[in-house]
């Protein structure tokens, strides 16, 4: 229990003080996150959206695997990448391993099938009738779909949320293709991986408090741009 | 009218922290693949530092087990190393993958294990002690993840003549801070270097009961990932790095670095 307070009380002080090393973390995690959150979304809404929308052969399949990659364990997708940007491997030439590019790219990936479940939900959510209705009043597909995009644009910002948790907390990719260098790819998951591991429960509970303070900013912000509806 | 703006603020914001990431980074870098032991004990934070100033280096620490950093160096993906498995650090010289291999320093091995002893190790050698703890059935937490330490416990427990398992032998697959946290919650015994055990004096009840044999010598080398394998790697800095721990000035700021009023590094230059 001391830990805890402790915790607080340090994490306070880093706060007040804009703690350099604190300060640094924090961007390396803000950075990586929103450049992951933004590629996820390009991807994931329209994919969800088509898969969403369209009839095919297999669509089941797809949706069902769509849905298990929600439980891709993160140390998982961090070897994977890791096996793919190693230098002796294909895109090793490309230099991105312990770079924050590589968590980015192992970020959006476990970002993707969030957003893309979400849009594929939220296509199902829009009323059927709007879709009908569209349809009879003559729009295109491509209208069709901006129109249901519109209608859906809150569950979309669910979706776009609920990917931020994700990736926002997670250590195993940043660990793996990141390698947790100070200064550049250490961010505050890796960090508090790091304090516990070397036993500064203190420190480590204080990260984890600046780390959930960040977040909550950060879904103020969403929230904001929910708008009034919830 | 809202959203729009709010789409501007958006992508405004992607577009500068892209352009931010981006941009090329002064200076050069030098990518060091070591221990987890070696990085907590903190010597590279006082080491680092003056080399990195004056070549105008940058020193990417990756931290990872002993095991973890022979395989990046041998893949190319780190430029130096330095570890602390003498027979894997030869071996990985031998196949190629490593070049210019120098002694940097020394600590050694002691093991640990309740103040109270119950298993009645203390004073003896040390794969006598591993014998009587495997005999009374004690725990012993293993780091059981290929480091260094690991090595070196593998290598006592074949001199014991005895292939440790059961209940009572825990694997905990981790770095020293984790595995000396599982030992001190299970009051067991466990084989640790010094430095790690020195930087967790106060924070776990375990004292030391079987140090000073030979075989507990724990030497440090630093190996140049090869580059007639890797052409990419950073030969040049990384050379330069072996003779600045092994240079005078280097090897004194090992042998002056203490925790407590204890060395934790011996230089290797001294013996």
């Amino acid at each position: 229990m001391d830990y805890v307070l402790e915790g607080l009380r340090d994490a306070l002080k880093m706060i007040i003080s804009l703690d350099r090393e604190m300060l640094a973390i924090v961007l390396v995690s803000l950075k990586v996150c929103a450049l992951s959150l933004a590629a996820a979304t390009l991807l994931g809404v329209p994919v969800g959206f088509w898969v969403g929308l369209r009839d095919f052969p297999g669509k089941r399949a797809v949706v069902a695997i769509l849905h298990t990659l929600l439980a891709l364990p993160t140390v998982v997708i961090g070897l994977l990448l890791y096996c793919f940007l190693s230098r002796r491997s294909l895109l090793g030439p490309l230099g991105l391993l312990y770079t924050p590019w590589a968590m980015v790219i192992g970020q959006t990936i476990l970002a993707f099938p969030i957003v893309a479940a979400f849009s594929l939900s939220a296509t199902q959510a829009v009323d059927k009738r709007v879709k009908k209705t569209a349809l009879t009043l003559g729009a295109s597909n491509w209208q069709t779909a901006l129109l249901i995009f519109s209608e859906g644009r809150f569950a979309i910002l669910s979706a776009i949320i609920a990917a931020f948790g994700r990736v926002f907390g997670e250590v195993g990719v940043s660990m793996m293709v990141g390698g947790n260098i100070k200064g550049s790819t250490r961010n505050i998951t890796t960090a508090i991986a790091k304090e516990a591991g070397e036993g500064n429960f203190t420190l480590g509970l204080a990260l984890g408090i600046i780390l959930l303070a960040v977040a909550l900013g950060v879904n103020v912000l969403f929230h904001h741009f929910q708008g009034k509806r919830t | 009218m809202k959203a729009e703006r709010s789409l501007i603020f958006v992508l405004t914001l992607l577009t500068s922290l892209a352009l931010q990431a981006c941009s090329p980074r002064e200076g050069e870098k030098l990518r060091l693949a070591t221990t987890t032991s070696t990085e907590s004990s903190g010597l590279l934070a006082v080491l680092l530092p003056p080399f990195e100033e004056k070549r105008n280096v940058k020193v990417e620490v990756i931290a990872v087990g002993t095991g973890k950093a022979l395989k990046l160096g041998e893949n190319g993906d780190v430029d130096i190393l330095l570890v602390h498995a003498r027979k894997a650090e030869d071996a990985f010289v031998e196949k190629g993958f490593g070049v210019n291999r120098k002694e940097v320093m020394y600590n050694d091995f002691v093991i640990i294990g309740p103040r109270a002893d119950p298993a009645g190790i203390r004073g003896g050698n040390a794969p006598g002690a591993l014998k009587i703890i495997a005999g009374k059935k004690r725990y012993f937490i293993s780091r059981g993840d290929e480091s260094g330490t690991h090595h070196k416990e593998k290598e006592l427990w074949a001199a014991a003549k005895i292939e440790p398992q059961g209940k009572w032998y825990l694997e905990t697959g981790q770095g020293m801070g984790a595995t000396l946290q599982i030992a001190d919650e299970k009051q067991g015994y466990c084989l640790v270097d010094r430095g790690t055990y020195l930087a967790y004096k106060g924070k776990v009840e375990l004292a030391i009961l079987c140090e000073n044999d030979r075989r507990l010598f724990n030497p440090y080398g630093i190996i140049a990932v090869n580059p007639g394998k890797h052409p990419h790697v950073n030969y040049v800095a990384a050379k330069a790095l072996i003779d600045w721990v092994t240079s005078r000035a280097g090897q004194r700021i090992i042998g002056e670095f203490k925790k407590d009023g204890e060395v934790l590094f011996h230089p290797s230059t001294r013996r």
